[in-house]
């Protein structure tokens, strides 16, 4: 595994931390915990902070009875069943996203598949799968997209992508991903505009039909 | 219970031990129910943490009653999976705010928020005392810092952490002091490395 490179801003990681972050987004930055150390690290320092607030905090009396309702609580429920688990590339946050099933590609044409995992008013989050050597079309974005590698890489002209790193894109940027020729490139990837299917798969497509 | 005499006195500055080389009380009181099952220990936690945890939870716009149930989701959250608490990596205070959010994004989004994978400790591993004991370090250092702030600073802190702020307006935490100290945080990075590198291996 190369070095992860590309990270989490501070902005993005307290958001995340303190429950702020879309949900398309948080699984972006779940899944890059997942595999980096130190945005882990950074992540658990923010919620010491979280730990110092809630101590500092004015308590506010619970009623009478909760305890023993809490007592009672413990005898009656079991433990949650255990979550859905990372497999193969995909951490899991990713398989909890697709329900613990392999992903259902769709092809988008020249190549590339996506999943839509999720999308609502907020975000939405999906996998992208692109041939080795090829482009992901040229795309605009209506705010933010965050990008994280689960396999292969991709270079754009903000720099190469690897397994691990996270690209954060705004407005400004108009990218334009090329996989890397090692193999295929797997990547997660979430946006605030929301997505209109009919309108955006034609999008894709179009500039596929001239390459 | 007997909960007043086992609080220490220093409880109103947030349960810092005058002796650095032990956790919290909290803390210690986790390990105990994780690895006795001690229902006294787990009291002591509710008391300590409830009144708190419905505090922030009103902050957070629940009502007082909707408070209390979320308070008990969490706490029966903290009993079942205590196993998964990790010294090395977080204190009970810290632990207890994840599970805290984490519920409340749930009860928001209706659906659980993700998580990123477990670190499990490797099997047999013993405690690590100067890694417990550097955490330990590391929190105060952040809970003196925090002690520092301005009420206003304190205030957008508190804003974020228990309510709902918009994501364009976390920056403005970016610009408080405490962002050296947290940022010199490791907690136990090289020991993260090693667990995570046993995870990656096929």
């Amino acid at each position: 595994m190369t070095e992860i490179t590309h990270h989490i801003s501070d902005h993005l990681l307290d958001a995340y931390v303190t429950g702020n972050l879309p949900h398309a987004f948080s699984v972006v930055v779940a899944a890059h915990l997942s595999l980096c150390d130190a945005c882990r690290a950074r992540a658990e320092a923010a919620e010491i902070l979280g730990g110092a607030l809630l101590d500092r905090v004015a308590p506010s009396a619970m009623s009478s009875g909760a305890k023993e309702r809490l007592l009672a609580a413990l005898e009656d429920t079991s433990p949650p069943s255990a979550p859905i688990a990372r497999s193969g590339i995909f951490p899991a946050p990713v398989m909890q996203a697709l329900g613990g099933q392999p992903p259902k590609w769709r092809m988008l044409g020249g190549g590339i598949r996506q999943q839509i995992l999720s999308a609502d008013r907020e975000g939405s989050l999906r996998l992208l799968y692109i041939p080795a050597g090829r482009a992901v079309p040229e795309h605009s974005h209506g705010g933010l997209e965050l990008t994280l590698v689960l396999q292969g890489s991709f270079s754009d002209s903000e720099g190469r992508f690897g397994v691990g790193d996270v690209e954060t894109a705004g407005d400004e940027i108009d990218h334009q991903p090329m996989a890397g020729m090692e193999g295929p490139c797997i990547c997660l990837a979430a946006t605030d505009a929301p997505l209109r299917f009919r309108a955006m798969i034609p999008r894709l497509l179009q500039p596929l039909f001239r390459i | 219970m007997h909960h007043g005499d086992a609080r220490p006195a220093s409880e109103e500055n947030g349960f810092l031990s005058n002796d650095k080389t032990s956790p919290t009380q909290p803390t210690l009181w986790l390990l105990a129910v994780r690895d006795r099952r001690d229902r006294t220990a787990f009291l002591q936690l509710f008391d300590h943490f409830g009144p708190r945890l419905k505090a922030m939870l009103i902050r957070g716009g629940l009502r007082d009653g909707s408070a209390e149930d979320v308070v008990q989701d969490v706490m029966l959250t903290v009993w079942h999976k205590a196993a998964q608490f990790d010294a090395h990596r977080a204190e009970a205070s810290a632990w207890i705010y994840r599970i805290a959010r984490n519920r409340r994004i749930d009860l928001a989004r209706r659906k659980p928020p993700p998580e990123p994978d477990p670190l499990a400790e490797p099997e047999g591993s013993e405690p690590d005392a100067p890694q417990i004991l550097a955490l330990g370090q590391e929190a105060s250092m952040l809970r003196r810092a925090l002690e520092a702030l301005s009420p206003d600073q304190a205030k957008v802190l508190e804003q974020a952490y228990f309510e709902d702020l918009p994501h364009s307006r976390i920056s403005e935490m970016t610009g408080l002091p405490l962002g050296t100290i947290k940022s010199r945080i490791r907690l136990g990075l090289e020991r993260l490395r090693r667990d995570l590198k046993d995870l990656r291996q096929p």
